[in-house]
């Protein structure tokens, strides 16, 4: 059924339709829309004999799904920034169990500053924890990976993150369709646990490990996320014959056959990217994009294989490792080792700040004449950042920079392009 | 089922008199059909009072669920001594996941079997006194708050044993830990600093809060059976002596508790939905002092010169405990 729908409305309405078993949540902008909605349906018994806890803070609502899952239950939460490395610690501690939990990164910026709007730094800070993260390009794929990552996550006794823009896509109304109950019962089989605390088969689980044997299970670990770089464009296959509609895999691109400059990007910035290579198109510039759609695992052959033979490749990322610069660059880096094709880092959208086409057209026009600095910061304010470093040159208690910056760039007056 | 209230006073020695009782209500351990639930070979130390502790209110557990049980473990000497992969000690399903969540992964585990009509099957969760009272309150007092069906024990052993005994916010007044070492004006954990777990428990409400001490191995197992009879969120709070963290005798970790009841330093009672109900009387009261002498970690309040302030001061906690619970009539 099609409808006009908030993007937070359409997840709910999706994870209903996988049929959880447990859900624990705490609230935090701009996730709140989605666990409002599932309370709701919860309890007014649209999801059987599912149980919705409001628990007292993120960790434990990662905490009581790790219980919940490995005593078989099909488990969800949703959270972002803050709450997501306020659970880190169990964040870590579900993907060692291998506990195939689902959850939604309504991604967000991380304080301090505090910022309640958008970019990746969240679900970047925990790549690493050994879920599969997933991210969407539009509230369309955000509703169709909830369904396919539950598939994903139980086949691989595996957890996966899906991770939308917090209030671009969680905030937006769009037409979504939303599949019906039977198509999603033929295309998800009930959750059927490869380890689980029952009474009448006692097993321990999560206990210590020695050096004799954490590098092999950590081996392991790895390799079975791996397995996801197969699984996840099968999945998608699936997906795309049972609900004719079509989904993609790990990467997707857009206008590469010919292109000679590529701008790779994750979530829903592709469509302004999109329409970036569009008007570049039609200025004789053979541009085109990449979106990747699985971070983790990382798809590095796949990737390789879209960018071979590029002259130029531009990262435009919505994060930043401080000290370092791009966090999805240098995995990109690494995909093309040995290809000699120069990979661009552009932090953008950092907090929330709009990414225009105007700039990511000037962008592409830079890097292409090599004047491209590295990392670049999109839009960055230059004015602003020169008098704040000189006012703390001359003044040792100079106060909170933030503070400073504000009045500064509000004073100067904001470019809105 | 009705749990008589047993008491063992025909010996003067306090050994059990188990076989004067009838045989329903004769002690779980004292049974052929015990579950072991916590089995022999793990690697606590010599008279660690939390592995006695544990295996007898594990075991009440099981029996009082028909052996139909899920234990959920906090990180710390239990989850240690009893598990490293390939063994375990544990006979019934047992899952650890963190130091802090152990409430919370009890509660995920209540909701799921609610969510699969599982009534039969019970939780227990577990932890020290630092995953209770420090680290894991958080997750502790919402279990508590939203009275999931969960039974929590803590073993209070008054220290971070597991990490080589350092303070928690159940170490006693003046005792040494190694991050209350005895040195300077104060020497040991700090007077005035400190919480009570159970009253925090009692705050919340829910239907059962207990003490129970490893010196009367009976009265933990009626506390354990009588509280897997009810539903909702349950507490008890098991006090276990720990011979290394201590500095007492391993011969003498009964004792030891035992002088913690007997001075009343360690009260026992029972409350339901927030209010006393029962408390074990002292039959003999003792001083303090023969309570703290057994132990090195009181050592340096016996001098020289003694510190007898410090001492009036437990004894001063140990005299308030017996008026506010009613310990002596
Ligand atoms: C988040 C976190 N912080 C610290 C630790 C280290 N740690 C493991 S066990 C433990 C002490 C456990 O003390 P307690 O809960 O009193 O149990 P005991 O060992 O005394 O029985 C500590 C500090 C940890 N595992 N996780
Ligand atoms: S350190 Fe204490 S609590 Fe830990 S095993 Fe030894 S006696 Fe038991
Ligand atoms: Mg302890």
């Amino acid at each position: 059924m099609r409808a006009q729908i908030e993007g937070s409305q359409a997840v709910a309405e999706v994870v209903v339709l996988c049929r959880p078993d447990v859900i624990a949540a705490y609230p935090i902008t701009p996730q709140t829309h989605i666990v409002e909605r599932l309370s709701r349906m919860v309890k007014q018994g649209d999801v059987g004999r599912c149980q919705f806890l409001n628990v007292e803070s993120e960790f434990a609502a990662l905490s009581a799904l790790i219980g919940a899952s490995a005593t078989g239950a099909r488990t969800y939460t949703a959270t972002t920034s803050q709450g997501l490395l306020f659970m880190a610690e169990a964040v870590y501690n579900a993907a060692g169990l291998g506990l195939p939990i689902v959850m939604t990164i309504a991604n967000r910026a991380v304080g301090a500053p505090i910022n309640i709007w958008n970019d990746h730094s969240d679900s970047m800070a925990l790549r690493d924890a050994g879920w599969i993260q997933l991210y969407a390009e539009t509230n369309q794929e955000a509703a169709d990976l909830h369904i396919q990552a539950f598939r994903l996550a139980e086949e691989l006794s595996c957890p996966v993150m899906v991770c939308m823009d917090g209030y671009i896509l969680t905030h937006a109304y769009e037409p979504v369709d939303l599949p019906d109950r039977s198509l999603v019962d033929a295309f998800l089989p009930p959750f059927s646990p490869v380890q689980v605390l029952d009474p009448s088969d006692p097993i321990s689980i999560g206990a210590m490990v020695g050096p004799e044997a954490f590098t092999e299970v950590k081996y392991l670990a790895h390799q079975q996320q791996l397995r996801a770089l197969a699984l996840v464009p099968e999945v998608a296959g699936v997906f795309e014959q049972q609900f004719q509609r079509p989904s993609r895999g790990l990467c997707s691109p857009y206008r590469m056959e010919d292109a000679d400059v590529a701008v790779i990007a994750l979530g829903s910035v592709i469509g302004t990217i999109k329409d970036t290579v569009d008007e570049l198109r039609r200025e004789g510039i053979a541009a085109g994009c990449v979106k990747i759609g699985c971070y983790r695992p990382f798809p590095t052959l796949q990737l390789r294989a879209e960018l071979e033979g590029l002259t130029c490749v531009i990262v435009v990322e919505k994060d930043l490792a401080v000290g370092m610069g791009g966090i999805v660059s240098a995995d990109v880096q690494i995909a093309l080792q040995g290809l000699h094709i120069p990979v661009h880092t552009v932090i953008a959208g950092l907090g929330g700040r709009s990414i225009s086409k105007a700039s990511l057209k000037q962008m592409i026009h830079e890097a292409r004449a090599e004047r491209l600095s590295e990392p670049h910061f999109l839009d960055l304010n230059m004015t602003a950042i020169n008098d704040e470093l000189a006012r703390r040159r001359d003044q040792r208690r100079a106060g909170p920079v933030a503070e400073h910056l504000v009045r500064a760039i509000n004073a100067i007056g904001t470019k809105v392009v | 089922m009705s749990t008589p209230r047993i008491k063992f006073y025909q010996t003067g020695t306090y050994t059990a008199g188990n076989r004067l009782l009838d045989e329903a209500a004769r002690t779980v351990q004292s049974r052929m059909d015990r579950m072991n639930s916590l089995n022999s070979g793990h690697r606590a130390c010599q008279g660690c009072g939390e592995a006695l502790g544990a295996r007898y209110a594990v075991d009440a557990a099981m029996r009082a669920s028909h052996n139909r049980l899920i234990a959920i473990n906090a990180t710390g000497c239990l989850e240690v001594f009893s598990s490293p992969y390939p063994e375990s000690s544990w006979q019934i399903p047992w899952m650890h996941s963190l130091f802090g969540n152990a409430p919370a992964v009890a509660s995920g585990v209540a909701a799921a079997l609610r969510a699969k009509g599982r009534g039969d099957v019970k939780v227990l969760a577990q932890g020290g006194d630092g995953a209770t009272v420090d680290i894991g309150l958080g997750c502790l007092s919402g279990m508590f708050e939203r009275n999931d069906d969960v039974l929590y024990l803590c073993y209070d052993n008054e220290a971070y044993m597991n990490t080589g005994i350092q303070r928690s916010g159940a170490t006693p007044p003046f005792a040494r830990t190694n991050t209350t070492q005895v040195v300077g004006e104060a020497p040991g954990n700090l007077l005035g600093t400190g919480k009570n777990l159970p009253r925090i428990a009692m705050a919340h409400g829910i239907p059962y809060v207990a003490t129970a001490s490893v010196a009367d191995l009976h009265d933990l197992e009626t506390k354990v059976t009588k509280a897997m009879d009810m539903q909702g969120a349950r507490y008890i709070h098991l006090h276990v002596p720990c011979p290394l963290g201590w500095g007492s005798d391993p011969a003498h970790t009964i004792r030891v508790a035992r002088m913690a009841v007997e001075s009343g330093l360690f009260p026992l009672f029972e409350a339901q939905f927030g209010t006393v109900v029962d408390r074990t009387l002292i039959r003999h009261k003792v001083p303090v002092e023969r309570y703290l002498e057994l132990q090195d970690r009181f050592k340096h309040l016996f001098g020289p010169p003694p510190n007898t302030e410090a001492i009036a001061a437990l004894q001063a906690i140990a005299d308030a405990n017996i008026v506010t619970y009613g310990l002596i009539v």
